[in-house]
């Protein structure tokens, strides 16, 4: 790219060996899962050289976004690209998540009652399983897991929820910063969101211990516990992932890479984790609470 | 659509990439398009090879060629290498050179992106093949006998090759998101000054509703196979009853994706009619407006009747009821699109070159397939029809017209664009009229066979259907190998052939028709004012 780039073009980049890189490492973690979780020993080795790899290329291809962001190739409309862009990968996501509460909804509000002997097809019951009583929670008729003690909401959720929700606010405190160009409100701001989404972290797996240890609420543990497990797993890697991003975010800002009117990596990561905070309020109200 | 065009050779501050750097590391969206063609019709080939196997197998009662698993690893792997190898890649194809050439637009708007989604294709192709040739090797476990719907509990029975088909869905999902992302916001951030929504060309707009179908509903496809996964391996319940699961759960999460998913197929090949019809009748396009809110209906109600495919799994009463209805509704904006269609044809000043036949016999057959799908639609004739040869022959009207000859119509009306040449015409006429005619020996029989009670996915039948299996299999014979004359044209057309015009066809209008034939590496570079 020669250096004409003028501010009001369109910036396309040069051809880039990331996109193909980025295929091989993901290919090599998939891989390195299916031999693994199919009992072959290499696997995971593999998923560890994919991950290795996965990283370098991370690095690499934002490296290089960051020296074209501070360059200034990007006017105006890409970043409008880069903002429709993050928008529309959040919704896929909310509809990834979507299917994990649909499979909850289903289970608890129509295939239970099914068998519990409820409506028409009452009598799965009768021939399958009689005696069965559905209350949710349940691991079902064939008492899958043996018994467990359900997660309650008012311990550790709930203490969770209120650490999400002040790290919503400490980033939109830290965003203000931003927006007046006060580096130090947005760095104090990062980091106490940062360490906020680290504790949730560590609160969470503490439970999952907790959980396994003395509740005997395992994966294994019927509707209730794959249910359970899926979700608040698939939210907590969310949440690592963007606990991740607000640190390399973090590290940015720190270098002074945002300024007032230049900062889309900054409201990207910060969506992401205002959605990965909305899905938690889901994930209490119906896995914890109700 | 009047343009001013700005000729502008002087601002070229990207050299043109040489080697095999241009194709791997590329930030086009032409070279782009053209791996994702390439790809696809890659894939077709290997799709085709396994349905011949199919067909051969079927072309006598007994069984000759392959074994029970194995047959149904073909079926399966031919529906998915087709569906997610086949026709998405090479819709995408169609979007990532027509779009930004349409539009104005100097390229996608996230061109890194764009390479990555195609790059995970054939990742995700590996995996695919894996999936089918893996129980070969010695602790290789069983084949997969599904078919493409996965249903558990037989796919979680099944060996370690499920394992590597729902990574590669995975990565075939990652892709088509990653790839839909990218046209939306180029589609509402990258049109040239001045061109509305509303005035976007058709095929743009067909493009933008696929797109938000995709990203709508490839997550929940993503997530039922995860789920499947965790039920395969790590002990979880969601589809095992003695848990509290429910098998018919995961029906309805892949129907949820499944439905749309034929939208998505469809979608894209009735944008490339609405340009091939005007073009060749030498009319604009009838009900420009009534074409927009049909499709934005279509994919609205596509959403919510996923569950016509599962009417024989005991869903209640009201439930039927209601997907029945929704389904029967949804072939009133269908059948307006073909109307619309239709209308701009009404005294046209009509030829019938290539791309003009194919639309004309995807207009009578996908009407034919749209009636037997009313027919699937009506919950008590579906009792009888589901699961048999008859659904076979109703998806294959459907798809094939609304879908593969969409395609095929689109890269006979474009490869002059693309190449610079134009295609032999009489060949393509040849190869019209082979591949209709093989389609229909192939897939006219089917209904016949369903009706009278064959099943389908089973690979052998009673002796009474023999004679017309025996026609479909020659059918398909002649289908098959009619695509040989396919890539002998396009082959041809690349390497040489009569110089095109900038306007290939006299009466083709629209933004792309105003640059050369083939266009310069990059184009638009100065957006196209509009008027
Ligand atoms: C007029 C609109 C349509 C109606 C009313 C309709 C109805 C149906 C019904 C009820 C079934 C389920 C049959 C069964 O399994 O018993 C079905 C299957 C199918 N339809 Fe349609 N359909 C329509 C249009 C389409 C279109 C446009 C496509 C694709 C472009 C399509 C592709 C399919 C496929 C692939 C299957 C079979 C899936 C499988 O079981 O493997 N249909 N259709
Ligand atoms: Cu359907």
């Amino acid at each position: 790219m020669s250096a004409k780039a003028q501010s009001d073009d369109y910036f396309i980049p040069d051809p880039s060996p990331w996109p193909i890189v980025g295929m091989f490492s993901v290919f090599t973690m998939l891989m390195g899962v299916a031999l693994t979780i199919n009992g072959v020993g290499v696997g995971k080795w593999v998923i560890f050289a994919g991950l290795l790899l996965f990283a370098f290329l991370l690095y690499r291809w934002f490296r290089d976004v960051v020296d074209e962001s501070l360059s200034n190739r990007y006017n105006k409309q890409v970043d409008t690209s880069f903002r429709m862009g993050m928008f529309w990968f959040i919704a896929s996501e909310v509809f990834f998540f979507l299917s994990f509460f649909g499979a909850l909804y289903y289970i608890r509000v129509i295939a239970l009652p099914w068998l519990g002997g409820e409506g028409y097809l009452g009598s799965t019951q009768e021939l399958l399983y009689p005696g069965f009583e559905a209350a949710w929670p349940s691991h079902g008729p064939g008492e899958m897991g043996g018994d467990f003690t359900p997660m309650g909401a008012w311990g550790i959720p709930a203490i969770n929820t209120l650490i999400l929700l002040t790290s919503g606010a400490t980033i939109t405190w830290a965003h203000w910063g931003l927006k007046v160009d006060n580096q130090k409100q947005l760095i104090n701001g990062l980091i106490a969101t940062v360490a906020l989404g680290l504790i949730f972290v560590v609160l969470q797996m503490y439970e999952y211990g907790h959980a396994y240890a003395d509740l005997n609420l395992t994966l294994g543990s019927g509707a209730y516990g794959s249910t359970f497990y899926m979700l608040t797993g698939f939210h907590g890697f969310h949440v690592t992932m963007g606990a991740i991003m607000l640190m390399a975010i973090l590290g940015r800002s720190m270098k002074k890479h945002f300024s007032a009117h230049n900062h889309f990596a900054f409201e990207a990561v910060a969506w992401y984790w205002h959605f990965v905070d909305v899905v938690w309020l889901g994930l209490f109200v119906f896995v914890y609470w109700l | 659509m009047s343009t001013t065009t700005l000729t502008h050779d002087d601002a070229h501050h990207h050299e043109t990439p040489t080697g095999w750097r241009r194709w791997l590391y590329s930030t086009n969206h032409k070279d782009i398009g053209t791996l994702y063609l390439l790809f696809a019709l890659t894939m077709l080939f290997l799709g085709g090879a396994s349905a011949m196997v199919i067909r051969a197998e079927l072309f006598m009662p007994g069984i000759q060629l392959v074994d029970p698993d194995l047959y149904n690893n073909l079926v399966t792997n031919h529906a998915l290498i087709m569906i997610f190898g086949a026709v998405m890649p090479a819709a995408a194809g169609l979007a990532n050179w027509m779009i930004p050439m349409m539009i104005g637009a100097p390229d996608m708007a996230l061109p890194r992106m764009n390479n990555l989604s195609f790059w995970i294709l054939p990742a995700a192709a590996t995996m695919l093949i894996l999936s089918f040739v893996v129980p070969f090797f010695p602790g290789g476990g069983t084949q997969i006998n599904t078919g493409w719907t996965l249903y558990p509990p037989l796919s979680i029975q099944v060996g370690m090759s499920m394992d590597f088909l729902i990574f590669a869905i995975h990565l075939l999902g990652a892709s088509s998101i990653l790839a839909s992302i990218n046209i939306i916001v180029t589609l509402l951030n990258m049109r040239a000054p001045g061109m509305k929504l509303m005035q976007m060309p058709m095929f743009c707009w067909t493009w933008l509703v696929t797109a938000f179908l995709l990203i709508l509903v490839v997550p929940v496809l993503a997530g039922g196979v995860t789920m499947l996964l965790f039920d395969r391996h790590f002990g979880t319940s969601f589809f095992d009853a003695a848990g509290g699961g429910d098998p018919v759960l995961f029906q309805h999460l892949f129907w949820f994706f499944g439905h749309p998913e034929v939208y998505i197929l469809l979608l894209p090949s009735i944008g490339v009619l609405s340009h091939v019809i005007p073009t060749f009748s030498r009319k604009p396009l009838f009900g420009y407006n009534s074409m927009v809110g049909a499709m934005l209906a279509v994919a609205t109600i596509g959403m919510v009747v996923w569950a016509h495919h599962q009417y024989t799994v005991g869903m209640s009463l009201g439930a039927v009821t209601y997907f029945m209805i929704g389904t029967i509704i949804i072939s009133i904006p269908v059948g307006l699109m073909i109307f619309n269609f239709i209308a701009t044809m009404w005294r046209g000043a009509m030829t019938f070159e290539t791309p003009m036949l194919f639309a004309i016999a995807i207009i009578l057959m996908f009407t034919f397939g749209g009636l037997s799908g009313v027919m699937l639609a009506v919950v008590p004739a579906d009792m009888q029809y589901h699961d048999s040869m008859f659904v076979v022959a109703h998806f294959h009207y459907v798809l094939m017209p609304g879908a593969v000859f969409g395609l095929f119509a689109g890269v006979f009306y474009w490869l002059p664009k693309w190449t610079g040449h134009m295609y032999d015409e009489r060949l393509g006429k040849i190869f019209f009229w082979t591949n209709i005619v093989g389609f229909n020996i192939t897939f006219f029989p089917q209904h016949f066979l369903g009706l009278a009670g064959m099943p389908r996915r089973i690979i052998d039948y009673n002796v009474m259907f023999t004679e017309f299996n025996v026609l479909s299999s020659f059918g398909a014979m002649i289908f098959g190998f009619s695509h040989l004359l396919l890539l002998y044209i396009v082959i041809s057309t690349i390497r040489g052939g009569q110089k095109a015009k900038a306007r290939a066809w006299e009466g083709a209008d629209g933004l792309e028709w105003e640059l050369d034939s083939p266009p310069t590496f990059h184009t638009w570079e100065v957006a196209p004012t509009i008027k």
